[in-house]
């Protein structure tokens, strides 16, 4: 057995045979012609066939990928009729008195040169595009086409790397897996493959192309980016295993999509998910999540390398609400502390940062950087559906005093006449012992509440979770964090409120009927978690 | 001539897309627009050089126009620009 590594784009497992993709490799000629004229009809005539091609090949991929992956081949329609890359190829024909192709092929060259020159990956990764659209002109010009399938079996296609156009033209049937020895994760190859579903590696390396031949039993695994070549038995049990529970995931997915979250007896309740980042709004949608119950806003300061301006934050948050299109998103003001925070904060440091100057209390004395927060989310708020909740609270008073930084807010925007929404939900964590203790006083001041169990269960059992040594006495499970969930629950329910989880318990299907008795009417749950739960709900009969 | 600037406030910048749009949109108007970064600067109606400019998230870009319907022309880009970028 042999094993290479590259950089998994797709999760999925997949058993089979090697076939290396053969392109049809064109080697160019430079030839002298003496009718100019002619030359450049042919160039034109190989560029319409292009153009009608790769709108070919548009429809194809709108199909198969959707329209925001299928963009990248109207893109290279426009980079086809791009009046220096024309200008560029008719020149060489004329000045030179050279083929078409010739002319093609260096422009090529040049174009793609500049592309991978520049210092930004993603960037860098549009070179390939430019040789997609030029090896295409070429082989309609020498009238050769792409060699795109291979044989009848189902095949593992193994490529030095693979243009877009490629990827897409390859009957998806006979696709088990891609492997490319090139190319980056920026790269529309890879982005296609995972829109595909199919499972594919890139980047593993020369050496792995010439050391593999057609026929090669091979596995790759997309979520590690690992291949195996003639693999030993344990590793084929283990892998097989691991392609089956992936299988059932989506199994889950195919039978659940779009299914309500009610259990037998007719109680419904929404599930949304947890998430940390723009780049998880992929998940939460392929995972058919109603909502996000909590998004982090943390990563736009960990990620910064000073404060995000509220220029930066308004587009990212308008981006959230816009891409999940009318969904509710809730979104955490910022919860950083001495132990997570970015150095320019310039936080003290603090001999306990678990009971120290975190989250609502470090905006409450930073008011700036809330403001600025808040500023960004209300005027992002008029793009979906908003929430915004506080966390941390302990007290009346820094309810009061967060809800009165958002009057101002509003009335700011108002006096520069800067729209906002009138219906974003305002709510908070019940994280500590105390509001939960005092949630009867808390609840009328806000439209919800959303349970933080981790640390819920940290401040209840005065229990350090990120300490080994005191596991054995965490108990996730413990009456005292149940009963301050479920006097939580009761308080809201009385002034109309609604409750949610959002912490890691919320996922724990042995606590899904507990939680549905005490009338909670939301889950959120990391995007993986959401079909296995709703299925969990589906199976409960609170009748019984 | 119209000119105007604009600090870009899309996360990925003008990539690929958002180029291809841009370049779309410009060839709307018979109007000459050109779009400039640190003293580097391409027609807008040119996809390929625009992407070469290499414009990101956070970076001003100076906008020009000039021709018959320069008026109308630099007030949609600008709009573009902030609806878009």
């Amino acid at each position: 057995m042999t094993r290479y590594v590259g950089k998994g784009v797709y999760n999925a497992v997949a058993i089979g045979r090697i076939s290396l993709f053969g392109r049809n490799e064109t080697v160019v000629q430079r030839t002298h012609v003496k009718d100019i004229q002619k030359e450049i009809s042919r160039l034109e005539a190989a560029k319409s066939a292009a153009v009608q091609q790769l709108s070919e090949i548009y429809e194809k991929a709108l199909k198969e990928v959707g329209e925001t992956n299928a963009a990248i081949f109207e893109i290279h329609q426009m980079m086809l009729e791009d009046e220096d890359y024309n200008d560029s190829i008719q020149n060489i024909i004329t000045t030179q008195q050279v083929n078409a192709e010739y002319a093609v092929a260096v422009t090529a060259d040049n174009f793609a040169e500049m592309f991978a020159a520049m210092d930004d990956a993603y960037m860098q990764a549009r070179a390939a595009d430019v040789r997609d659209i030029s090896n295409r002109i070429i082989a309609n010009l020498l009238g050769t086409g792409n060699s795109a399938q291979t044989a009848d079996d189902k095949m593992i296609i193994c490529a030095d790397d693979l243009a877009p156009s490629e990827t897409v033209s390859l009957d998806k049937d006979k696709v088990l897996a891609f492997v490319t020895a090139h190319g980056s994760s920026n790269s529309h190859t890879a982005i296609l493959a995972r829109n595909m579903n199919i499972p594919a590696v890139i980047g593993v390396g020369d050496e792995f192309l010439s050391a593999v031949k057609d026929g090669d039993e091979a596995i790759v695994d997309g979520f590690t980016g690992e291949i195996f070549i003639d693999p030993d038995d344990e590793t084929r049990e283990r892998l097989t295993k691991k392609q089956a529970d992936d299988l059932n995931r989506k199994r889950l997915l195919q039978e659940l999509k779009g299914k309500e979250n009610v259990t037998i007896d007719g109680r419904k309740i929404n599930i949304y998910t947890n998430i940390g980042s723009i780049d998880n709004i992929g998940a939460v949608l392929a995972n058919d999540a109603g909502g996000i119950g909590l998004f982090r806003s943390e990563f736009l300061y960990l990620e910064s390398s000073d404060y995000p301006t509220e220029e930066q934050q308004f587009s990212a948050y308008k981006r959230v609400l816009e891409s999940i299109a009318g969904k509710k998103v809730i979104i955490r003001t910022l919860d950083i502390g001495a132990d997570k925070q970015a150095d320019y904060f310039n936080l003290r440091k603090e001999e306990n940062p678990a009971l120290g100057c975190r989250a609502i209390r470090l905006c409450l004395t930073r008011p700036e950087i809330f403001r600025m927060q808040l500023r960004a989310l209300f005027r992002a708020s008029v793009y979906g559906n908003l929430g915004i909740m506080f966390p941390m609270i302990t007290s009346v008073s820094e309810v009061q005093r967060a809800l009165d930084m958002c009057e101002q807010v509003k009335s700011e925007l108002k006096a520069d006449d800067i729209e906002y929404s009138d219906k974003i939900e305002i709510g908070i964590m019940i994280e500590t012992p105390a509001a939960a203790i005092i949630s009867d006083k808390l609840a009328p001041m806000v439209d919800f509440f959303s349970v933080g169990t981790n640390d819920l269960t940290q401040y209840t059992l005065a229990c350090d979770r990120q300490n080994p040594e005191i596991e054995q006495f965490v108990d996730t499970h413990h009456e005292a964090v149940l009963r301050l969930i479920e006097m939580s629950a009761e308080n809201a329910h009385k002034h109309g409120k609604w409750i949610g989880i959002c912490g890691e318990l919320a996922a724990d299907t042995s606590l899904t009927e507990t939680f549905l008795r005490m009338g909670i009417d939301e889950l959120s749950v990391s995007p993986s978690f959401v079909l296995p739960l709703r299925d969990a709900v589906r199976k409960i009969d609170l009748s019984k | 001539m119209k000119e105007f600037t604009y600090t870009i406030t899309d996360p990925v910048g003008i990539h690929a897309r958002p180029a291809g749009l841009l370049a779309k949109k410009a060839k709307e108007f018979g109007s000459v627009i050109t779009i400039s970064k640190n003293g580097k600067s391409a027609a807008a109606t040119k996809l390929m050089a625009l992407m070469g400019l290499g414009i990101k998230c956070g970076e001003t870009v100076t906008v020009t126009v000039e021709g018959a319907d320069e008026e109308n022309a630099a007030a949609e880009m600008e709009k573009f620009f902030s609806e878009n970028l």
